[in-house]
């Protein structure tokens, strides 16, 4: 692997401090050299190249940046990169590879339901939105439509009014509880 | 035998179709500005003013200079040297791009720093060091007009006070006249707040200047790229030919991405000075705190009445803020918008309002956030006096509208303000929703829960707006008409491409346009393509916003649709060696009338074009059409909600929202609906949590998420939207109106007439949006109106 970058002088280099991390993101492993500061969306934007998880304000509200970490729904803008050394991440570009049918082109039902019901205008905070959505059907595959919304209230949506991403939700929950029954 | 195409299966009008779009979004492939990065690409952050108004006596940029991987610092003395420390506003004033002898609003741009990485730039805006000498503030527009106010544009030759504009329209003797007859004059004060699109994304530009072929290219999150190319050829002195502005996906618009920002500007010319590209992304609070808002305006209105209840006239005198530069865009003739479109769905014989513009040390903006240029505050406005004027009276709500209301038969109707509306069943509109919400019923509902100590209330809102600016007669912006255009290549295989002018921020525009074209030509909706936002590519238009792309570039769809048609049309009678008289149409196939079942398809004609054609006949089967609207298109809606309210806490629930919404002929219905949820559901913001203001320094209190609140998933009421009323516009070519920013217009007034509902007996006529809990706890405990208007007092 080849890393080219500007030589700012011996003291520059000093002045700023790296740490090197391991973890894997969608199934990948990777390694990087991060200063400390950086934020875990910065990390899985600029750093791994993965533009699907947005950034959409500097005050953990909108939720545009969920993430994944070993499972959990995490606000990758309030995480640290280094927080994320020796960890899993998934973004919503892993969700088509978990859905039915094996890795690579298959929709997750989520992805399919926001499609089907009309979830998403402007697409900004859908992938935060299908992350956070993952998130509460993977501990509840049954919730009804309060479950969703109160599940949701970490995520805001200027363009949709929430109706229809909640029936998206509940369109996924309701594919994959007969994918899991049949 | 018909053989004509099931315009349903190819999604042609009316078909619900999935959208287009989405197959990237939901894989997290958008192409929004900031997923872009160039060769090369540098990154820019703003130094913001953290005061209101103060001399700038220095700026010391040496420790900024200093920081290891910083390329460039610009201050606004260096964009004066090249004569960009000021640039044109889209409302013929001039805005500061870097702040020179002073700064007159928070969160200004002062200075900013191009550097490897954004950490590092943010870094080295931290070491800049600015002197400021704090003058005294002026946050609205009683203190701006006040003797002995600060001058905030002491920058501008013949500018002596705070005032931007006076104007005024109407007939203000014949009004006069009205209000002497009167046997009742309602009146209402209010201040409608500041408040901010806010979309999820924040606006941002990759400027990209190539030396070697000396073109300019920018990727903006602009919702006009035409209008754009224009300013830049303007602001940067560049020839316009070699100038591309690239919109690529945007993040939501709400009319926040239609100005030219002091961002864009400095990413410009550093990306000429370094001749590289330069990124600039905004955060959140850059965007609430410096980028176009919406509203803050105070009305004064009074209604003469006769006490049947039937409307004599009207008078309105509305105080629009401005903050400290006039940069809205919007038609220039008209320097508050369309706000005299107020009362349109009302039969009135004479009306005379007046408006003022000041300037005030606050961001700049007023025309933005789905407002259709300000017909957000004209229906609310006129709501809210209607509300009023029926209290007065005693009047049943439904019935004091429903007697008012233009007759279905009297369209086309002139409004006392100037207006021709030419289409509405309102009274069917208002029966729909009274039925929907169960009107009757619930006010047996709420006479029982009043004697029982709660609080039901419903309110109404009605609006009609004018859609689809404009035709060129009337309006222009910086002079450029209002038309917009589509160009429609239809290949050899029948499959086919579309761009038009303007630029989805998530309407569908991908999904729609193909929708149109299938229903004038029976090409299946599947095999177009649609494309926006390159000018390069591009016809020429004037963007979307204001509601305005169904009805003037889908009317461009469907007119270049028919060019290409009645081409196809000799196409057909030469493949079918008769006249062009004896051919017939029907979706998807022209056909000989007296031998249908010799015919040929869109796909044969499409082939023709390319490998037949007859003599004398240009090859290939491409267009374009220009299209100059001959009118402004009129959706009607009626919007009811019902809520109850605490008494001993002041929140309030929303129990139910109905909706009637009747915009003509609807394309697609299901992307129709979700325009207007997420109108109604800006209505609610609106109405109860989100707003902007100011204390008496000038501090900005919700310029970050935590102070500005977005209604969410768990607070947003459901909402029971209604189609059945469809009234088509007579003169747009497939009979359709505009619909994106109704609810957003109308749906705050339901809300807000809901609660003073529920709270009549207190006498309480008006409470400021938004009706915080704090606020209609004051009003129903101590019985009297409550205002919201800035300064907000330090203890509040």
């Amino acid at each position: 692997m080849t890393v080219v970058y500007e030589d700012l002088g011996d003291e520059a280099e000093g002045a700023v401090p790296v740490r090197r991390i391991r973890f894997s993101i969608n199934g990948r492993k990777m390694v990087a050299e991060v200063e400390p500061r950086l934020l875990l969306s910065h990390l899985i934007r600029r750093g791994v190249g993965l533009t699907g998880t947005h950034m959409g304000c500097d005050t953990t509200n909108c939720g545009a940046c969920t993430v994944q970490v070993d499972g959990k729904p995490v606000k990758s803008c309030t995480m640290l990169a280094v927080q994320a050394d020796g960890h899993e991440i998934t973004t919503v570009e892993g969700l088509a590879m978990e859905g039915a049918g094996g890795p690579g082109g298959v929709l997750h039902p989520l992805q399919e339901g926001f499609k089907e019901e009309h979830g998403l205008q402007c697409g900004f905070c859908t992938p935060g939105m299908m992350m956070a959505a993952k998130a509460l059907l993977d501990e509840n595959p049954d919730p009804t439509e309060e479950d969703v919304r109160w599940a949701l209230s970490g995520n805001l949506c200027r363009c949709t009014g929430y109706q229809n991403i909640v029936k998206s939700v509940l369109w996924a929950a309701a594919k994959l509880r007969s994918e899991s029954a049949g | 035998m018909t053989q004509a195409l099931d315009e349903i299966k190819i999604g042609g009008l009316g078909a619900s179709r999935k959208r287009v779009e989405d197959d990237r979004f939901i894989r997290g492939k958008g192409n929004y500005t900031d997923d872009i990065t160039l060769p090369g690409m540098l990154h820019m952050e703003i130094l913001r003013s953290p005061l209101a108004h103060a001399r700038i006596k220095s700026i010391d940029a040496s420790k900024a200079w200093d920081i290891p991987g910083v390329h460039l610092v610009l201050t606004g003395e260096m964009m004066a040297t090249r004569n960009l420390a000021w640039m044109p506003t889209l409302s013929y004033d001039t805005q500061a791009v870097l702040a020179t002898d002073k700064v007159r609003f928070q969160g200004q741009e002062v200075a900013c720093v191009i550097a490897d990485d954004p950490y590092i730039a943010k870094d080295a805006c931290e070491a800049i060091d600015v002197d400021y000498e704090p003058l005294p503030v002026i946050v609205n527009p009683k203190q701006a007009v006040a003797d002995g106010a600060p001058v905030i544009r002491d920058d501008k030759e013949n500018q002596p006070d705070n005032v931007v504009y006076t104007w005024e329209v109407g007939d203000a003797a014949g009004t006069d006249r009205a209000f002497e007859q009167a046997d009742v004059i309602s009146r209402l004060q209010l201040h409608y707040p500041r408040s901010h699109p806010s979309p999820i994304e924040c606006c941002g530009s990759i400027a990209d200047f190539n030396r070697a072929t000396s073109k300019l290219t920018v990727y903006m999150t602009t919702q006009a790229p035409h209008i754009i190319r224009a300013a830049v050829a303007l602001v940067a002195e560049l020839p316009e030919h070699m100038i591309r502005i690239i919109s690529p996906d945007i993040g939501g618009g709400f009319g926040n991405k239609v100005p030219v920002y002091p961002g864009y500007v400095c990413s410009i010319l550093a990306s000429i000075l370094l001749e590289r590209p330069v990124k600039w992304i905004e955060d959140k609070t850059g965007n609430l705190i410096s980028t176009g808002f919406a509203r803050d305006i105070y009305l004064d209105g009074e209604m003469a009445l006769r006490s049947d209840g039937k409307i004599l006239g009207v008078r309105m005198h509305c105080d629009a803020d401005h903050g400290a530069f006039f940069s809205d865009a919007q038609p220039s003739k008209f320097k508050i918008g369309l706000l005299h479109s107020a009362f349109a769905a009302y039969d009135i014989p004479v009306a005379h309002l007046q408006a003022r513009g000041t300037y005030t040390n606050k961001a700049p903006g007023g025309v933005a956030y789905r407002c259709s240029f300000r017909v957000t505050e004209a229906m609310f406005f006129q709501e809210r006096m209607v509300q009023a004027a029926a209290g007065d009276l005693g009047m049943d709500q439904a019935a004091f509208r429903r007697m008012n209301f233009v007759a279905d038969e009297d369209f086309p109707h002139r409004t006392p303000l100037g207006f021709l509306t030419d289409s509405g069943q309102y009274a069917k509109c208002l029966d729909v929703g009274l039925k929907a919400v169960g009107y009757e019923d619930f006010r047996k509902r709420q006479e029982e829960a009043r004697a029982k100590g709660r609080l039901l209330g419903l309110g109404i809102s009605t609006m009609t707006e004018p859609l689809g600016a404009g035709n060129s007669r009337e309006y222009d912006i910086l002079g450029i008409k209002m038309f917009d255009s589509a160009e429609l290549k239809v290949h050899m295989t029948g499959k086919a491409i579309v761009r038009t002018g303007a630029r989805t921020q998530g309407q569908g525009h991908e999904t729609t346009w193909a929708q149109i074209v299938a229903h004038e030509l029976g090409i299946p909706a599947e095999d177009i393509v649609v494309e926006e936002g390159d000018t390069d590519t591009a016809p020429f238009g004037m963007g979307t916003y204001a509601s305005r792309s169904t009805p003037v570039a889908g009317a461009a769809v469907a007119m270049v649709s028919r060019k290409i048609r009645a081409k196809a049309r000799k196409l057909a009678a030469h493949l079918l060696e008769v006249s062009e008289e004896d051919i017939e149409w029907e979706l998807g196939r022209f056909y000989v009338r007296s031998a249908p079942d010799r015919g040929v398809t869109i796909q044969e004609c499409a082939m023709a074009a390319y490998s037949n054609m007859p003599d004398g006949m240009e090859p290939g089967l491409e267009n374009t059409a220009y299209y100059d609207p001959p009118n402004l298109t009129w959706p009607f809606a009626v919007y009811i909600a019902t809520v109850e309210v605490d008494p001993a806490t002041g929140v309030w629930d929303v129990l139910s929202v109905v909706a009637v919404d009747d915009c003509g002929v609807r394309i697609n219905p299901m992307i129709v609906e979700g325009q207007i949820m997420g109108g109604l559901t800006e209505a609610y913001a609106m109405a109860n949590m989100q707003f902007i203001t100011f204390d008496a320094e000038g501090n900005c209190v919700g310029s970050n998420y935590m102070d500005y609140l977005l209604p969410t998933a768990w607070e947003t009421p459901g909402f029971e939207l209604h189609s059945e009323v469809v009234t088509p516009c007579p003169h747009h070519p497939i009979g359709a109106k505009g619909i994106g920013e109704c609810a957003a217009v109308g749906g705050p007034a339901a809300f807000v007439n809901a609660v003073i509902d529920a709270l009549s007996g207190t006498g309480v006529r008006n409470i400021d949006m938004p009706l915080l809990p704090d606020r209609v706890w004051e009003a129903l405990t101590h019985h009297r109106d409550v205002s919201g208007a800035p300064p907000v007092r330090s203890d509040d």
